[in-house]
């Protein structure tokens, strides 16, 4: 995702911002969920580092929620195996029960809605929660399925074509949220 | 996302890159996660079809590719040469046209003639995965098996392990022997001299006995089944020979014991002549655990290879 003269990066949150969205998250989710908690599961892979960002800042405040991970690769809709993709798969780790429980599903950005559609059948695969909630750092728009966030931390104006990559320190050269945009 | 390029088949080891092998033990870990769950399957192959073709009887390693199917969500239909008319006298190539027609996505395949699994492949789109030919080779055995050594030994490079038994009728020592030096294994072999290939001495080491097996200290011990089907000429003496000659007995598996090897046997096992009852229960066995891990690595196979058919 280098510049070249075919594609411009602009910058929509810097590494602060980024961590003020992170604050914005968990200050909600303590007020909604309070003492009684829920279990955050994050998709892999930087919906774990926000699932995590999120979890440390709610213990900072004395709050200790369970935290999982999920790979949902092999539930995608758009598995082609007929293709050149070779995705390098993730293990899963759902360490406490699910069944009868409330989850906060966690990625960095939300999109079309696909990859939560499939985060819903994998983490159903693992028990059955009471409730499901969602937790994105960005909603960028441009659905195509009936799923909408519950927590955002930041709402972004994007054109259909247009990239929204979040990055963060854990995973990435520079922190921050960039829209890019190919000419 | 890796940089690999697409693999219609898995034919044989000799052809794969470290990078491809790599990718396919990796990926058999998440796999094999999934059997902890109380849902074992993923949606990842719904609506493909396997086609298990055997030609040569075999219960352990049909089961394996049809629940890893199962588990992928592909519908499997089995082709037993008994039922099929194959006993009818239908050439081989006439079956492959049947089974282009059925438009399998993939198709395991066990043929007694080396080179079938390669003949099928290049003639439909399907993906075809090797499940044993003749002597020749058997790659998912090997894959699981490094698979399970390295759940044992992170790193694998430099360790040694010893195959022990009838090595030239062996399909799995060829192809467990050219993975593991793939993967910077030194690998010996002990067994009667008539069962060791000629011609193989430069890369593998031969042992001649037990003795010195325990002095070259082998991080594992790989037994042969004796192949008792395969035995129409006479490459040793009788059973009861094999088993003095080789066998793990009592003093043996203390030996084993002593040195901390672990005990690996593709199966089905033939007690009392590769090993004893009492041998099957040593605690550093990894016999079951390569039955378990077959499973995990054949689904990252079936999940790893690219068919051709849906191109048309």
């Amino acid at each position: 995702m280098s510049e070249t003269p075919d594609v411009t990066t602009e910058e929509v949150l810097d590494s602060d911002g980024v961590q003020a969205g992170v604050e914005e998250l968990a200050l909600t989710i303590r007020e909604r969920c309070g003492a009684s908690g829920a279990a955050i599961v994050g998709i892999h892979t930087r919906g774990v580092t926000l699932a995590r960002r999120v979890v440390a800042k709610l213990r900072e405040w004395g709050v200790d929620y369970p935290m999982g991970t999920l790979d949902i690769s092999l539930y995608r809709d758009d598995f082609d195996n007929h293709g050149q993709d070779f995705p390098k798969l993730e293990s899963s780790d759902i360490p406490f029960t699910l069944d009868g429980s409330r989850v906060i599903l966690f990625d960095e950005v939300i999109f079309t809605g696909r990859t939560i559609r499939a985060a819903l059948d994998g983490l159903m695969d693992y028990g059955r929660p009471a409730k499901i909630e969602l937790a994105v750092l960005v909603d960028r728009g441009h659905r195509e399925l009936p799923i909408q966030p519950d927590y955002t931390g930041i709402t972004v104006e994007t054109r259909r074509e247009q990239y929204v990559k979040v990055r963060f320190r854990e995973n990435d050269d520079r922190e921050g949220v960039f829209l890019i945009t190919e000419k | 996302m890796s940089e690999l390029a697409a693999r219609k088949d898995l034919l044989d080891i000799e052809d794969l890159g470290l990078d491809e092998i790599e990718y396919v033990l990796d990926n058999a870990v998440p796999f094999k996660d999934l059997f902890q769950r109380s849902v074992k399957k993923v949606p990842t192959l719904r609506g493909k079809s396997v086609l298990s073709l055997f030609y040569e009887p075999s219960t352990r390693t049909s089961s394996s590719f049809e629940v890893a199917a199962m588990r992928l969500s592909a519908d499997v239909t089995h082709f037993s040469v008994s039922t099929s008319s194959m006993v009818k006298g239908e050439s081989l190539l006439d079956t492959i046209e049947t089974l282009q027609a059925m438009r399998s996505d993939y198709i395991v395949i066990r043929h007694q003639a080396a080179g079938v699994p390669g003949i099928v492949a290049r003639n439909t789109g399907a993906s075809v995965v090797n499940a044993g030919d003749g002597y020749h080779a058997h790659p998912t055995q090997a894959l699981l098996d490094a698979f399970t050594l390295r759940e044992v030994f992170p790193d694998l490079e430099g360790r040694r392990v010893v195959i022990v038994g009838d090595v030239l009728h062996s399909r799995v020592a060829r192809s467990v022997s050219t993975l593991f030096r793939k993967l910077g294994i030194e690998v010996a072999v002990l067994g009667p001299g008539s069962l060791i290939p000629r011609g193989r001495h430069g890369f593998m080491t031969r042992l001649s006995d037990w003795e010195e097996t325990f002095d070259w200290k082998p991080d594992a011990i790989y037994l042969l089944r004796v192949q008792l089907e395969r035995q129409e000429g006479q490459f040793f003496p009788g059973i009861a020979e094999y088993h003095r000659m080789y066998g793990v007995n009592s003093d043996r598996l203390q030996r084993i014991r002593r040195l901390g090897a672990w005990l690996m046997h593709p199966g089905p096992v033939n007690r009392g002549v590769e090993i004893t009852d009492e041998a099957m229960q040593y605690e550093k066995s990894l016999v079951n655990a390569q039955v378990e891990n077959g499973i995990a690595v054949r689904m990252a196979v079936l999940h790893w290879l690219k068919p051709e058919n849906a191109k048309e």
